[in-house]
């Protein structure tokens, strides 16, 4: 009975010696700094501070919160087998849910309503998918014409007899959710005692890429309000749930392998309704955030951030590092338009865009892919030519910006992708 | 075929009655009494005039339905057909009121030039799928709302009528050419009569034509067949020979051209449009999604279930002065989908274990006949045999 022990060395080595610039972390430090550079660049060529100000970084959070709750939601109901077209809805029924607690209980409740208010759509859906084994991007569709019924019937019901209310709109919050401010690094109070702001003084400065990085510093640790930390804290604990416990094994069990999880006495329904369930709920809870942010529930407030939260998901490739990043990207996006000359600063992106595909020319050229040359020359210089011949866009144009950006960066990003095996597939007992 | 025509309303049938019990349950937790307000719809819709709305009303939708359907039979969810109406009807109905030209080829103009708008947008989906392979759910919603930010941006900059005082965004009236006479007359010729101010839209022969046509397309023509080979079989598709990709791009081009005339039945046949505007109505691309799925694709299905959700509209219009908030009319429609389609599904189960089961019996007495004594039951017929539904989607 002899162990066979592999040669250590044999095992470890790489089979292909890389280059440095094509290790993984190396290579993602070098794009981040390139990436810095060329938004600072476009900063100083069009003179708008604005673009990477604290002030807008603070908006992207803000807008970016929802967004990336949606694609959590995505994450885990894909990861458990069910492909989920019905966040939007579920993240009406989280409006609706948390404009109704946060107007009678505060803001606190407003976040248990709107995630109980998702749950229950999740646990809907899952019942038409899981137990019925209806197609998943029907009962999707279904799901999202039923939610905006039911919650004008709620607001209908609510708030048209109160105060400051109608069918379209809650009354408004009692009470604020309050906000985070990181101490020495952007000026938090700590005691009572204001500390020093040096994020503020080193982004006043305006120096080439440290004035930008301090924007952004600054930007996602100042006035954060507590709802988007949780959010934050909840990547980290959907990440550490899926892919640290027993539980997480199981729900990416069922939608990797049902049969075998089920041959290893894995209930895959249950894990696909728990799925589902934890779905929803964060679904719910960025429809409670959007309620938040507007201190009040309207109607059409969700306008598609369920499916934005599902093509960042797709664009992280189903990992919520990923799925962040995406959402940060929308984020910024938003962020922009809802600043206060948003015209020019979607100019200032496209000169941005149009210096990073400068860089992204060059790059081609260094590692001579002689065959991408041409398309991207092409690319660039229509990016130029639109910074330079279109005027101001008007405000129904930059209202568009976020949708164009989430869709150039899934058509960029679409190529290696890898899904869990048998999401939308109906499993019963018994099949193979 | 009656027997099979039965069966085959046992789903939708069933669905209705959840749904009224659904709803009937909602308005007696508002603390509304259902019975009241059923009758009051009953009351609503039963009219000729009432009935000349709903059919108005149902051609659109009907349109609609049709439009995602297409795409539907080839698993290929085009879910921003909102998006292309908008922008078709929009320049559509621009360039119909821009050009002078006699009826006969000014109604095809107009048709031609929502069908090319339409399907081109719906179009920049399709070669993202095949040549970057873009999931086709998220990039028609993402330019579902591109498109209706560059409609809003292209009615106020370019297409506005500034002459009709310029305050409300509207493009110019299209003239009497363009436009399609209702069809009173046809009907009074054969002694039927509406009665006063109730019109019958003239859009409702080229529904019916679109109907025939999607049928003949689908199940009488060799690219129907393939189209519904794709969606059932990817496998057995290509093997045979059909290019997924160019499947891709005919479908979905086809889905936004049939999506482009949407609006039409407003902008040609309602006398209160005539032009795009503001109050042009929006959200029937999302109300055709539900109506492709109730109807499960086969266009005489979709008329149906537009007629039944043009019914609905208008029943639970008038709820308001009995007290009853008129948002129920969204929660019978809602229920009513969500139902029909875990019925239609149950359904489908059931008749396919029937099947299975019938040829295992087949296949048991064949092999008694043959004298094979070595049958130890495999294959046993009891039990639902669930059978693998492609996967939604081309992820």
């Amino acid at each position: 009975m002899s162990v066979i022990i592999p040669n250590e060395e044999e095992a470890n080595a790489d089979p292909v010696v890389r280059a440095w610039h094509e290790r993984p972390h190396w290579r993602i430090f070098l794009w981040t700094v390139v990436g810095v550079a060329v938004m600072s660049t476009a900063r100083l060529l069009s003179g708008n501070d604005d673009l990477t100000s604290s002030g807008t970084f603070g908006v992207a959070l803000r807008t970016a919160a929802p967004v990336a709750l949606a694609g959590l939601s995505g994450l885990v109901a894909e990861r458990s087998g069910t492909i989920n077209i019905g966040i939007e809805g579920m993240m009406v029924m989280g409006t609706i849910f948390a404009g109704w607690w946060g107007w009678e209980f505060g803001p606190w409740m407003a976040i248990v309503g709107g995630i109980f208010g998702g749950i229950l759509g999740g646990l809907l859906m899952s019942l038409a998918t899981t137990t019925f084994g209806v197609n998943h991007i029907v009962a999707g569709v279904a799901i999202n014409l039923l939610a905006p019924g039911v919650a004008r019937f709620m607001a209908n019901e609510l708030f048209t007899d109160v105060q400051g209310g109608s069918v379209t709109s809650s009354p408004g919050n009692s009470g604020d959710i309050g906000e985070f401010t990181v101490p020495f690094l952007s000026g938090g109070e700590l005691f009572g005692w204001t500390t020093p702001n040096i994020m503020e003084w080193l982004e006043d400065t305006g120096w080439f890429m440290i004035a930008d990085v301090a924007g952004f510093v600054l930007g996602v640790t100042s006035e954060v309000s507590w709802d988007v930390i949780l959010t934050v804290g909840l990547f980290f604990g959907i990440a550490y749930l899926l892919w640290s416990t027993p539980l997480g094994l199981r729900l990416r069990f069922a939608g990797e392998r049902p049969s075998a999880a089920d041959s290893l006495g894995v209930n895959v329904h249950l894990m696909r309704y728990t799925g589902m369930a934890i779905s929803g709920g964060l679904a719910g809870m960025g429809g409670a955030v959007l309620v938040l942010f507007a201190n009040r529930y309207q109607e059409d407030q969700v306008a598609g951030r369920g499916f934005l939260g599902l093509a960042t998901m797709i664009f992280g490739n189903w990992m919520p590092l990923g799925t962040a990043a995406g959402a940060g990207l929308f984020g910024y996006a938003q962020g922009i338009t809802l600043r206060t000359n948003p015209g020019e600063l979607v100019r200032a992106l496209v000169l941005a865009a149009a210096l990073g595909l400068l860089v992204v020319l060059a790059w081609i050229v260094y590692t001579q892919n002689w065959r991408a040359v041409v398309p991207m020359t092409a690319i660039t210089l229509v990016t130029f030519w639109a910074y330079f011949a279109a005027t101001e866009p008007n405000n129904q144009l930059v209202f568009v910006t976020p949708y164009v950006v989430t869709l150039i960066a899934v058509s960029v990003g679409a190529q290696r992708l890898r899904p869990p095996a048998e999401e939308g597939i109906p499993w019963f007992k018994g099949m193979q | 075929m009656s027997r099979k025509f039965l069966r085959a309303l046992i789903a939708p049938v069933s669905a209705a009655v959840a749904a009224v019990v659904i709803s009937s349950i909602a308005l007696l937790i508002a603390g509304k009494d259902p019975i009241e307000a059923f009758r009051e719809m009953w009351k609503t819709i039963d009219s000729t005039q009432s009935v000349t709305i709903i059919i108005n009303n149902a051609v659109p939708l009907y349109i609609s339905g049709v439009a995602v359907a297409i795409g539907f039979k080839m698993n290929l969810f085009n879910i921003g057909s909102n998006g292309q109406y908008l922008l078709a009807a929009l320049i559509a109905g621009w360039a119909g009121a821009e050009v002078s030209l006699p009826p006969l080829l000014h109604v095809p103009f107009v048709f031609l030039v929502a069908m090319v708008v339409g399907g081109s947008w719906a179009l920049i989906a399709a070669i993202l799928n095949v040549t970057r392979n873009v999931n086709v759910v998220i990039s028609t919603i993402m330019l579902n709302y591109i498109a209706i930010g560059l409609s809003a941006f292209l009615l106020s900059e370019l297409f506005r009528d500034e002459e009709n005082g310029g305050l409300v965004a509207q493009t110019k009236e299209m003239p009497a050419s363009a436009q399609l006479p209702p069809l009173n007359a046809l009907f009074e010729w054969f002694g039927f009569n509406f009665g006063e101010g109730v019109e019958l839209y003239g859009f409702l022969p080229f529904a019916i034509a679109l109907g025939i046509g999607y049928y003949i397309l689908l199940n009488r023509s060799r690219f129907g067949y393939d189209l519904r080979l794709s969606g059932s079989n990817p496998e057995a598709a290509l093997s045979s020979g059909v290019n997924p990709k160019k499947m891709v791009l005919i479908t979905l081009f086809m889905s936004g051209a049939v999506a482009g005339m949407i609006g039409l039945p407003y902008l040609m046949a309602d006398p209160d449009f005539h032009k795009y505007g503001d109050a042009f109505p929006t959200g029937l691309g999302f109300t055709g999604l539900g109506i492709a799925l109730l109807g499960r694709n086969n266009p005489a299905g979709i008329a149906a279930a537009a007629i039944v959700w043009a019914t609905i509209e208008r029943a639970t219009q008038r709820l308001g002065p009995i007290g009853v908030p008129p948002e129920i009319g969204r929660i019978l429609a809602g229920s009513f989908l969500l139902v029909a389609v875990i019925a239609y599904e149950v359904a489908k189960r059931r008749n396919d274990a029937a099947a299975t089961a019938a040829a295992a019996q087949a296949t048991h007495d064949e092999r008694l006949a043959a004298g094979d004594d070595d049958d130890t039951g495999r294959g046993s017929p009891d039990g639902p045999t669930p059978t693998a539904t492609p996967a939604g989607g081309e992820r």
